[in-house]
């Protein structure tokens, strides 16, 4: 969309409104990311990520 | 939008992961190696302090783990690049979120911001730990932790994406609030663990972390700018 004719308040809530969506998205793809690796209880992913959540000090074992 | 946030995450994240896989390889995991020698020590005797034990045959039966040497370096290599792209999409988000300009060397502060929020915060109240040290109940731990980041997130977005000065106190004080509360500890014995390694241990981590979010914020300011123009 061709924003530059409208009004900057209005330009800034077109901005705003097309960045919220993808950075929300974003957020909840990289908690959950850090979820699996640094906090998921299964023991296999656990031991498999052992020594990277020792190192990035989150909580173990 | 979308692409120049997951092109920027995904190409910061794997940058930065690999280079605290290196770090981790040649700094921390000899001294989890070394720690894990006392922790099987004590596992011999019956002191059932940890889950796995690579050198203890009891217990590799029950479940996998990875074998030492090649294997668990390269989950190890895993884990960390998924770990850090995790944290590129979590900073690379907010910068989004925030609409501000960035570029490498603004990236680096919103990288010391991260490393505030996710290590320098939790780590005042629980320490980065060594296989074997003496720990509160594992889910206490990880509430507490991931509280205590999202206050730090919460507490600095309030202090640095907006104007009203009551909000920026109110920040401040998200930010100490989980430290009034308290971490979760369990009451200390003398154990097997030489004080050495576990202070060791978290003077490198500090470090290693500190250079990790660095590099992380400097990277994503750099591709979070030149993705811009593409």
């Amino acid at each position: 969309m061709n924003t530059k004719t409208l009004p900057l308040k209005d330009r800034i809530a077109v901005d705003a409104a097309h960045r919220v969506a993808p950075a929300v998205l974003a957020l909840l793809f990289g908690g959950f990311l850090i979820l699996g690796v640094g906090f998921a209880q299964p023991s296999t992913l656990h031991n498999a990520a052992h020594d990277g959540r020792h190192a990035l000090a989150f909580p173990c074992h | 939008m979308f692409g120049r946030i997951f092109l920027t995450a995904l190409a910061a994240g794997l940058l930065s992961g690999i280079f605290i896989w290196g770090a981790h390889s040649i700094k921390t995991t000899p001294l989890i190696l070394a720690a894990e020698v006392y922790e099987n020590q004590g596992e011999a005797v019956g002191d059932g302090l940890h889950q796995v034990s690579p050198a203890a045959p009891a217990a590799e039966e029950k479940e996998w783990g990875p074998a030492d040497g090649f294997e668990r370096n390269a989950y190890t290599l895993l884990s960390d690049v998924l770990a850090s792209i995790g944290f590129a999409f979590l900073l690379t988000g907010v910068i989004a979120l925030s609409g501000r300009h960035v570029d490498w060397r603004q990236g680096i502060v919103w990288g010391l911001c991260g490393f505030a929020a996710f290590f320098v915060s939790p780590s005042l109240g629980l320490p980065p730990e060594l296989p074997g040290m003496q720990a509160a109940e594992l889910s206490a731990r990880q509430a507490w932790w991931l509280s205590t980041a999202a206050a730090a997130i919460a507490g600095l977005a309030l202090i640095a994406l907006q104007d009203r000065t009551v909000l920026r106190w109110a920040g401040a004080g998200l930010i100490v609030l989980p430290h009034l509360v308290g971490a979760p500890h369990p009451e200390i014995a003398p154990g097997a663990l030489p004080a050495e390694l576990a202070a060791q241990f978290a003077a490198t981590t500090l470090v290693v972390t500190g250079l990790f979010w660095m590099v992380l914020g400097g990277l994503t300011g750099y591709f979070y700018n030149r993705f811009e123009r593409s």
